[in-house]
């Protein structure tokens, strides 16, 4: 690990007469620029706007490197996880080995803006705590070394420069006036790239209250920053920022978009409930309502199903091995795989049907459908039956489907039902055009010759006499019908 | 630029545009021996100095680089140095990463390689920058306008500064700006060069969000919504593709699926490629003839002189038989699709929606596909489209699909519905009021007498539709867009003109009948039927505007909705 940091730090050193152009730099301009942001940083210093951070990244001088190994040591002390070795001892050995270029890279803490730990607050305390001003006092730099690193561009040079893929030292950015003028130049330019730049420089250099005020009114680096930390992952501060925005409803979506990430099913479970109480729109709210709901019975019912499946009791789960859990699959999935294997069971269990079509209000509709679909791929005819037949309050039986007959006849022809079965669904189907079409197709000849029969259509069912069998009882039907 | 052997580990998404501009036998001119695909672990050994990445600024492609260098043999001899090459441009946010992860000190040099518009036809350039539409409309990131603006004025360097600017929509509004303030700051970019384009006409995709939910009923569009054209490449099923020869090793058929090309260089794919499927067969089979016809002349040939004749137009006639046959094959497989019922359905409500019949109710079709778990972006696709059609759906009706979907698709895809409603592409009605009506009429958008044989508008590409997008160029041309301002204000965005001054000498003295050239720029990405409909216009005889046409991406209706999709699985690492 500690090579490849040695690397990185002898790349930023070397790095740095690739970035720089010299000669471009007027002495008298960088004279004045100088003492203007002596000027600044006054300002700076005044302006309690400004945090405490800002006072240690400042770059430009060897001694950088001590501010630089300060904030690796806080991160390395905060968190063990990083496993970076303590680095001010290597951080003051690099220095030493490389005396002179030290630093003028400065967007090298440009990258290190993001802490990866949630513990940022702390790492900005202990960095303040530590009174680094001393550690880090302002020393002139040798002029030659000055000069290369001092280019000292306006907000609208830099950000062209960034726009031409060179490095750039921001860190001379200092009062938030400045910071917000290179800010809007880079909006300006829109080159994502650049403003993103900008805006994780800003994000380290400001507080949080003040970059979320400012940002509230630049809409444009606003929409970055959010997208930058979505990418980034960091939760946190972006529920922060949009709660500062009272996008409540974006705040909702962004946290109920992490369970996505949690793998345990009992963890996301708990998420989601905790998911529920966010403010979504009222519609909204329900689904969520509902995706809880249904991942805790998936949970029961995974339990149970597979206790019964590994003791080998059930003959319906020793028949149809499962294919798969039922864990986060989609509810009509559920309800199909209930109606599969927990059909008959009353609407108290939580795996039955019933229950699940009262909880999740499933429409009459889509309960068939699926009910029709599971009992046909156990060619549980009867059930099929019971499920299209109604009781009018006289006792009489009716048969009914929300779904139409015809797609009835669709899905049990799929699942391969007998013609006998096939074709009282096939009489059921009320379009008489519709009705001929699907009888033919699945040789109904009952049906067919019965249609033709009441169309009074001779001459069709003359011409159906080839379809059905020589001498059965199909052409019987049909000559006595023709006879008459 | 590196002088020792090189090794190049391509993200695969590259290999397909850089295929495009470089052949591998270039590449190994300049010393690179080996040439990888980026996944995660070790890196193959390869003994070379210097391996080069060679990727898209992506953070999910950053977390495998950085497993590759982390599990590199620091102990092997040589050692191997990283480069990291940044196509099309350069990212602060992923070198942060790097540098988080603690490998960006391992990479000797980060460059980026400018690849902002790449040529995809004579009359075609894209940026194939997939996520485009997305960035500029969801995330309001407006970086690849940035990147199309700076594509533009390479295109100014090389062909001349382009008079007329013409946009609508706000990102056309945006890339106009940036190339007017890139003008004003490079000064040196005013060139001497005799303009090639007269007139640039910007569109924002979502000034017509319909077209790409339509079903493209051309040729190649149908092949694209069908089996995808990536990067001029389509991969087909190998049945139809079987080697006639049943004597050598005929054993089985082949597995791997055939991968073919496609663009106008090949004589027939340029005539048929535009045409309505429709009209497509009949072209096959008179080739056909003239090609058995061709090859008859053998028994023709008499004299020597002839046979030496027939013998050197033989390799042109393998060819055309070769061109042939594959067209005929991918057609049979299209013809398998086109015709069979559930297309027809598709298609059928499809069409209603665009001619303005039952959209403000639940369809049933759509019901049905839902109950029977068709593809969901099948089912987001007519959704977005009937709510295109109706200006938003009523909320009850939107109410309904959604709960449909979440119950059948599973819950999470509320995220995806969200992006959806955030782009625009599915919403509840505001106001009430409904203006496709009037959008449709005034813009002639479906027309009932559609010629799919010998077409005379644009709408033959969608078998009566005829797309928004081209319509607005087609109107800009001939009579101006004075003609439809009411219509262009009920349109999302702005819409404008702006002119470059060119020095006097450079300014075109037009013939008479002399065509103009348009270049016509989607932001957000543009569908195959609607480069036919443009190129249809060009051929029009007394069109008098020839278009070129570039965009940030080719897209479908299938490969659009997909980018706006909330990516449901994690990372697999």
């Amino acid at each position: 690990m500690s090579r490849v940091r040695a690397d990185e730090e002898e790349y930023w050193h070397s790095s740095k007469f690739r970035a720089f152009t010299f000669d471009d730099e007027d002495d008298e301009l960088s004279q004045l620029k100088e003492s203007k942001r002596a000027v600044n940083s006054l300002w700076d210093i005044v302006d309690d706007d400004d945090d405490d951070l800002e006072r240690v990244s400042w770059s430009g001088e060897p001694v950088g490197s001590i501010s630089w190994s300060i904030k690796e040591t806080a991160s390395g002390s905060t968190s063990s996880l990083d496993g970076r070795d303590s680095s001010v001892q290597k951080g003051s050995s690099s220095y030493a080995a490389l005396p002179k270029q030290a630093s003028s890279y400065s967007l090298s803490s440009l990258f290190k803006g993001r802490n990866k730990l949630p513990s940022f607050q702390s790492l900005s305390d202990a960095l303040s705590d530590s009174g680094v001003k001393n550690y880090a006092p302002e020393l002139r730099r040798p002029r030659a070394e000055y000069k290369d690193y001092s280019s000292d561009w306006s907000p609208k040079d830099t950000v062209r420069r960034m726009q031409r893929g060179k490095v750039c030292s921001l860190e001379r950015f200092r009062s938030l006036q400045d910071k917000l003028v290179l800010l809007d130049e880079a909006v300006a330019g829109h080159d994502g790239n650049v403003i993103t730049a900008v805006l994780i420089f800003l994000k380290r250099t400001l507080r949080r209250e003040i970059l979320f005020r400012e940002l509230e009114v630049r809409q444009v680096a606003l929409c970055h920053l959010i997208h930058f930390l979505r990418e980034t992952g960091e939760q946190k501060f972006l529920l922060d920022l949009l709660r500062f925005l009272d996008r409540t409803e974006e705040v909702a979506l962004s946290q109920y978009r992490e369970h996505l990430n949690i793998q345990d099913v009992e963890k996301r479970r708990e998420f989601l409930k905790g998911c529920i109480g966010l403010p979504f729109s009222a519609e909204d709210t329900s689904h969520i309502q509902d995706h809880y709901t249904l991942l805790e019975r998936q949970i029961i019912i995974e339990a149970n199903d597979r206790h019964l499946e590994m003791a080998g009791q059930s003959e319906l789960f020793r028949k149809y091995p499962r294919k798969a859990s039922i864990l986060n699959m989609p509810l009509v999935t559920t309800l199909f795989y209930s109606c599969f294997y927990h059909y008959t069971e009353a609407e108290g269990m939580f795996s039955s049907p019933a229950n699940l079509k009262k909880t999740f209000k499933i429409p009459d509709k889509q309960y068939v459908l699926t009910a029709l679909a599971a009992r046909a791929k156990l060619r549980a005819w009867g059930d099929v039956d019971a499920l299209l037949t109604t009781k009018n309050w006289l006792g009489y039986t009716k048969k009914k489907a929300p779904i139409g007959f015809h797609r009835v006849v669709e899905i049990l022809q799929r699942n391969s039902a007998p013609v006998q079965v096939l074709q009282e669904y096939v009489r059921l189907v009320e379009d008489v055009e519709t009705r001929l079409n699907l009888a033919t197709k699945y040789k109904c000849h009952d049906v067919v010759i019965e249609t033709y029969r009441d169309l009074k259509d001779r001459i069709q069912l003359t011409a159906y006499k080839c379809k059905v069998e020589r001498g059965s009882a199909d052409e019987e039907k049909i000559n006595s019908i023709l006879n008459n | 630029r590196c002088p020792f052997p090189q090794a190049i580990v391509w993200d695969e998404y590259l290999t397909g545009p850089f295929g495009l501009i470089a052949q591998y036998s270039l590449l190994k001119e300049h010393e690179v021996e080996k040439m990888f695909t980026l996944k995660p672990g070790r890196l193959p050994p390869a003994d070379v100095k210097n391996i080069i990445f060679f990727v898209r600024p992506k953070l999910e492609l950053m977390d495998i680089i950085t497993d590759n260098v982390l599990r590199e043999d620091r102990g092997r001899s040589p050692q191997r140095d990283f480069h990291i090459l940044f196509v099309p441009r350069r990212s602060l946010l992923c070198e942060q990463w790097l540098k988080e992860q603690g490998v960006l000190g391992s990479f000797i040099h980060r460059e980026q390689y400018s690849l902002d518009l790449i040529p995809f036809d004579g009359d075609l350039l894209s940026m194939e920058s997939e996520s485009a539409f997305k960035e500029c409309y969801l995330e309001s990131d407006q970086t690849s306008l940035y990147h199309a603006a700076k594509g533009l004025m390479t295109l100014q360097a090389l062909y001349g500064t382009i008079p007329q600017i013409f946009g609508k929509g706000d990102c056309a509004r945006h890339v106009a700006n940036m190339m007017i303030r890139m003008k004003r700051e490079f000064p040196g970019s005013q060139n001497s060069i005799f303009p090639v384009f007269d007139t640039l006409l910007l569109l924002d995709r979502n000034v017509d969000l319909l077209t790409p939910l339509a079903t493209q009923l051309t040729y190649e569009g149908l092949i694209d919504e069908i089996y995808g054209i990536q990067n001029t490449y389509v991969k087909l099923p190998p049945e139809k593709f079987a080697p006639k020869k049943q004597g050598e090793g005929g054993k089985d058929l082949p597995t791997e699926p055939k991968k073919l090309q496609l663009n106008s260089a090949e004589e027939l794919y340029a005539e048929i490629r535009d045409k309505n499927f429709n009209a497509v067969g009949s072209v096959l089979s008179k080739k056909a003839k003239i090609i058995s016809a061709a090859f008859e002349e053998r028994h023709h040939a008499k004299t020597v002189g002839e046979i030496k004749q027939f013998v050197s137009q033989l390799p042109h006639m393998q060819a055309a038989r070769s061109s042939l046959a594959n067209h005929t094959s991918i057609a049979e497989l299209i013809k398998d699709i086109t015709t069979s019922e559930d297309f027809f359905d598709n298609l059928t409500v499809e069409q209603e929606f665009m001619s303005g019949i039952d959209t403000d109710k639940v369809n049933n079709y759509i019901e049905d596909c839902i109950a029977q778990k068709h593809p969901l972006i099948k089912i987001l696709r007519l959704v977005c489209l009937q709510s295109v059609c109706n200006s938003g759906l009523k909320q009850k009706v939107l109410d309904h699909y959604k709960r449909e979907i979440l119950q059948t698709y599973g819950y999470e895809h509320i995220l995806t519905l969200n992006n959806l409603e955030k782009a625009g592409l599915l919403k509840p009605q505001t106001g009430g009021r409904n203006n496709y009506p009037t959008i449709r009429k005034t813009l002639r958008l479906w027309m009932d007498d559609v010629n799919e044989q010998n077409p005379n508008d644009i709408s033959y590409v969608y078998s009566g539709y005829a797309p928004l997008s081209v319509r607005l160029a087609q109107l800009l041309a001939r009579p101006g867009w004075r003609s439809i301002e009411e219509v262009l204000k009920m349109l999302p965005g702005p819409h404008f003109e702006e002119r470059q001054q060119l020095p006097t000498g450079l300014q075109k003295k037009r013939q008479h009948g002399e065509n103009r050239v348009t270049l016509v720029f989607f932001l957000g990405g543009v569908t195959y039927a609607e480069i036919a409909a443009l190129r249809f216009l060009s051929q029009m005889e007394d069109g008098g505007t020839e278009y070129v046409i570039a965009t940030t991406k080719l897209i479908n209706g299938t490969t659009w909705i997909k980018s706006l999709m909330e990516k449901l699985e994690p990372a697999p690492f």
